[in-house]
């Protein structure tokens, strides 16, 4: 068997591999003085994999992908795009955690291996080719998202969210567990191309529950409806730059396997998984809109906000079209701007003594005192809630578009209906930032890294992001193509 | 590329919007002065644009486009409907900059720029020849207009700013599908193309109902007026000019250029909606009006009974009523423009607008009660104003459809001289009662220089509409030809004689004809 191939596909995960493990050592002898050096080093790391997804991406020879370690391990353009993706949100979570870590107390060279960590799991989760696979890299990713969650070893809420998250996470993935041995067991394999060809026509009631069962953990690890319960206590307790990185690389890597589970090895059963699918987008779209309406809590409010756009974007997956899956990659691009940009605009909401503020009262005539950010907070809560000519609507755009191409108008028109819901929690933060006045508890300024990122984002979901859609259109379209 | 070989249009769109990002970087009294020569180097552009306009000439005029992405193109390109509602837009912006001179002192630059930007969403929504071009720039005018109102306007600006965003929002929504599912109906997106496809009328049904549902928010109908007069209240004065006088324009704009022509068949089963619907705003806001103490409020609800007049008109499927509806819009434009200038002016000066605490405005301001009262009877619809010019034809248009409809919108115009009227005795006749009224000064320079251009044009308008109707005239014969088969049977054509007595009427009149 020639391994040469196989070691080639897995380049990114093994540049990860190897540095975190080097880095590891780095961080036992070098201790917490090493911390600065590791987050630097890992984000070298990351970018070095990312060049790699990237030019698996661009270099034609490498246009239809392959198989690694006997069709374990896929490589294709679908799973480079989301690779690059997660690799961007990583890097992005470690540049702004210094200076938040330290704030609060230390700053530890732990953080930034397990988001390498993380990443090496969610790599194996957008390239898995086999249900194991898929089982590895998820775990992998949640045992360091578990760590991560309650990194701030000293606060209450830190712990707790780390604790619920774990057997939250743990029930999941002991579903998710069940319907993968079903599905084996009728199927007979867990290669995701074996069990696509098996389960054709009519499903006897066995296969049928681990279909749902399979679907019922990945809607977990997106944060669907009904299964998004762990999100808002997470995303609360959990440190702000952990939050910002679970909401973006993770999502990103879980709706990736979704789509390649239900595309891949449910590709047969498209009436089974659909009306799930077009049930969960819509519950997730009503229910993260209306309980975001209440919240006092910027991040528990941003919470659900991911709640609901996980919504729209399953409205692509519903559509299950090439179509569908190149305007989810795209909306999730955007996503992934907006919600890392809206996440460290609340990194800078702090008060006189450097500690974090997270209530929404605190933001108020925020505009007047510091109308830069304020006015970056505005342009992602407008982006959000996808209203033209913000580049959030595009994302919105594009999987209506492809909602309506495959005749789901009654979806479509409902979606859009509850977005207006949406709407109105997001309009409600920006009537506090410009029309109260101002509470001036958000004293603290921003550092450079964290402006610069902020600013970078605010104009990339700007109307001049629009710019970039004739680069990117064609690439996750032909990301897209390689599934179907 | 046009008559011009220069893209005015897209010049149009680009010199405001570099101006709103600079504003943000200025002190007021800059901020204030680069807006007003922006949008005065905007009227000129588009004296320029009407000057050189080809009356009689190819349908779709200065025509741009650059292929973007996918089926998706920057292509702008007006016809002469579209012209007018741009000239209202640049005529109506230098003096809403005028008008918030003195008004506004906080936070000036952003004021000024979420203004420019306005400008630049409004222009693109009449020039705009791509659906989806012209849905995002209908749709971005929710953001600026929300932060007008809300961080401008008055003591109850929230919930006005949440009402106007979320009732304009959810209308648009659904057009947004309906759009969506046209272009891969029809495999393309551009306006002039889909005016002339023939959606099947099953879907038609559908896809009317959609865009109805924006446009009627948009105009606004009742019932689902209701934002409108919150908006207005709320809104500082030039906000309210720039609503009134262009945004619900768009609603108007949007039944002409896409329900109508290209949905006819849904359009003429849906008649009857448009009719109980419009009946009901003329005569209901009517009487809301008269009993209104506040005096923006007043003019908010009349606004709506124009409106119906609009709808009234567009609806009657024949050259008088659309042109009039077109007139009535223009119209209204101006002179609730106008109105709105009028309330801001004793606002200024008195910080109320409670009709009660006026009074005798005639002896103390004669200026002020003159220009006013042009503006009532414009309102009202009196001969020699552009308001007479529209709501006659429309309702000549709307009889030939159907009189008992006719006979409840005019009802519309009695009672609108009962208002308006009623207000203006109220400000500006009888006794000077309060101290604080009696000092107050009449229009200074820059509120002369405000109104006299308006009060101009309106009796421009009045007096001689051929001007504004020619441009438009080419426009109208197209759109009725286009809809002529789905026109409804009127029911107001006198009753013809035997058929013996029609041969000889013609034989008679072919005799004189020929002397």
């Amino acid at each position: 068997m020639d391994y040469t191939i196989s070691l080639i596909f897995t380049m990114p995960e093994i540049i990860l591999t190897v540095s975190s493990l080097l880095l590891l050592l780095v961080a036992a002898y070098g201790g917490v003085k090493s911390a600065n050096i590791v987050t630097l080093l890992s984000i070298l790391a990351l970018a070095g994999s990312s060049l790699m997804a990237l030019v698996f991406l661009t270099n034609p020879s490498y246009e239809f992908g392959g198989d690694a370690f006997g069709g374990l391990y896929r490589m294709d353009a679908f799973g480079s795009f989301a690779k690059l993706l997660i690799y961007f949100a990583a890097i992005v979570s470690l540049m702004v955690a210094p200076r938040f870590f330290n704030a609060g107390g230390e700053y530890r060279p732990e953080y930034p291996v397990l988001i390498i960590f993380a990443a090496i799991g969610m790599g194996m989760m957008v390239s898995a080719a086999d249900m194991l696979t898929l089982y590895v890299g998820l775990e992998l990713n949640s045992l360091s998202a578990y760590v991560l969650a309650s990194f701030i070893r000293n606060d209450e809420r830190s712990a707790e969210a780390g604790l619920k998250y774990f057997v939250l996470g743990a029930l999941a993935s002991g579903m998710l567990l069940f319907g993968i041995s079903l599905v084996y067991g009728f199927a007979g394999s867990t290669s995701f191309s074996v069990i696509g060809d098996t389960l054709t026509g009519d499903l006897s009631t066995g296969p049928l529950i681990g279909v749902v069962l399979v679907l019922a953990g990945l809607a977990f690890k997106i944060s669907a409806v009904p299964f998004h319960m762990w999100t808002p206590d997470v995303y609360e307790g959990a440190p702000t730059p952990v939050t910002a990185f679970f909401a973006s690389a993770p999502k990103v890597a879980a709706i990736a396997l979704t789509v390649r589970v239900i595309i891949d090895a449910f590709g047969g059963q498209t009436s089974t998984w659909q009306q799930i699918i077009v049930f969960v987008a819509l519950a997730s779209i009503v229910l993260g809109a209306v309980a975001a309406i209440g919240q006092q809590n910027i991040k528990r409010l941003l919470a659900y906000s991911s709640i609901n756009n996980v919504g729209f974007l399953l409205i692509g997956l519903a559509a299950g079209t090439a179509q569908g899956v190149s305007a989810m990659l795209f909306y999730l691009v955007i996503y992934v701007l907006m919600t890392l940009g809206s996440f460290i605009c609340v990194m800078e909401m702090r008060d006189k003594d450097g500690k974090p503020l997270e209530s929404l009262s605190s933001l108020a005539g925020l505009s007047q005192t510091r109308p830069g950010l304020a006015a970056a907070f505005a342009v992602f809560m407008f982006s959000l809630a996808g209203i033209p000519p913000l580049f959030g609507f595009w994302g919105k755009f594009l999987v209506f578009d492809a909602a309506v191409a495959a005749g789901m108008l009654p979806l479509a028109v409902i979606g859009i209906a509850a977005s207006v819901i949406g709407a109105f929690y997001y309009i409600k933060v920006v009537k506090i930032i410009y029309f109260d006045e101002p509470a001036n508890e958000i004293v603290a300024t921003g550092n450079k890294t964290e402006n610069g990122l902020i600013a970078l984002m605010a104009v990339a979901v700007s109307p001049l992001g629009y710019l970039a859609i004739p680069a990117l259109a064609p690439v996750t379209s032909a990301a897209a193509r390689v599934l179907f | 590329m046009n008559q011009l070989d220069f893209p005015i249009l897209s010049l149009m769109m680009g010199l405001p919007m570099l101006a709103a990002i600079i504003c943000l970087f200025l002190n007021a009294q800059a901020a204030r002065l680069l807006a007003l020569a922006t949008t005065l180097a905007l009227f000129v552009l588009g004296v320029v644009l009407w000057i050189n306009y080809d009356i009689g000439g190819p349908q779709w005029q200065y025509v741009e486009r650059a292929e973007l992405f996918g089926n998706f193109a920057w292509a702008l390109g007006i016809d002469g409907i579209s012209m007018m509602l741009i000239m209202l837009t640049v005529f109506l912006m230098p003096i809403c900059i005028g008008a918030s001179w003195e008004a506004i002192q906080e936070r000036v630059g952003e004021y000024m720029s979420a203004f420019l930007f306005m400008e630049v969403l409004m222009i693109g929504v009449f020039a705009a020849q791509d659906l989806f071009l012209f849905y995002i720039l209908f749709e971005a005018g929710l953001i600026p207009m929300y932060l007008i109102i809300g961080i401008w306007g008055g003591a109850n600006r929230i919930y006005a700013s949440y009402k106007f965003f979320l009732y304009t929002l959810l209308g648009s929504v659904v057009m947004l599908i309906a759009m969506l599912w046209m272009v891969q109906e029809a495999g393309t997106s551009d306006i002039p193309t889909l005016l002339n496809y023939d959606f099947d009328p099953a879907a038609q049904t559908w896809l009317w109902l959609a865009f109805f549902a924006s446009f009627a928010v948009k105009m606004p109908m009742w019932p689902v007026h209701t934002w409108l007069p919150d908006a207005h209240v709320q809104a500082p004065t030039a906000g309210s000019v720039i609503l009134a006088g262009v945004l619900l324009k768009m609603g108007g704009y949007g039944f002409l250029r896409f329900s109508i022509p290209m949905f006819p068949e849904a359009s003429e089963q849906f008649i009857w909606l448009i009719f109980v619907l419009s009946m009901v705003a003329v005569v209901y806001t009517s009487l809301v009006a008269l009993v209104q103490q506040d005096m923006k409020k007043l003019i908010a609800y009349s606004s709506v009974a124009h409106m119906a007049i609009v709808t009234l008109g567009l609806f009657a499927f024949n050259r008088q009523g659309i042109e009039g509806a077109i007139i009535v819009m223009l119209s209204h434009g101006l002179v609730s423009g106008a109105l709105f200038l009028c309330v801001g002016v004793i606002y200024d000066r008195l910080h109320t607008r409670e009709i009660s605490r006026y009074g005798g405005l005639s002896i103390n301001m004669p200026k002020y009660a003159l220009l006013f009262m042009l503006f009532t009877m414009a309102s009202v619809g009196l001969p020699g104003t552009s308001g007479f010019v529209g709501e006659f034809l429309s309702l000549v248009g709307l009889y030939k459809v159907n009189s008992w409809v006719t006979l409840v919108a005019t009802t519309g115009i009695i009672l609108g001289a009962g208002y308006m009227l009623y207000l203006y005795r109220r400000v500006a006749f009888g006794e000077l009662v309060h101290e604080d009224v009696k000092a107050m000064p009449d229009l200074s320079k820059r509120e002369m220089a405000l109104l006299a251009p308006i009060a101009a044009a309106v009796m421009w308008m009045g007096v001689y509409p051929e001007s504004f109707l020619a441009p438009i005239r080419g426009d109208v014969g197209t759109l009725v030809a286009r809809i002529d088969r789905a026109a409804p049977e009127g029911d107001a054509h006198l009753k013809m004689g035997s058929a013996e007595a029609v041969t000889e009427q013609k034989l008679s009149s072919a005799d004189g004809e020929s002397h």
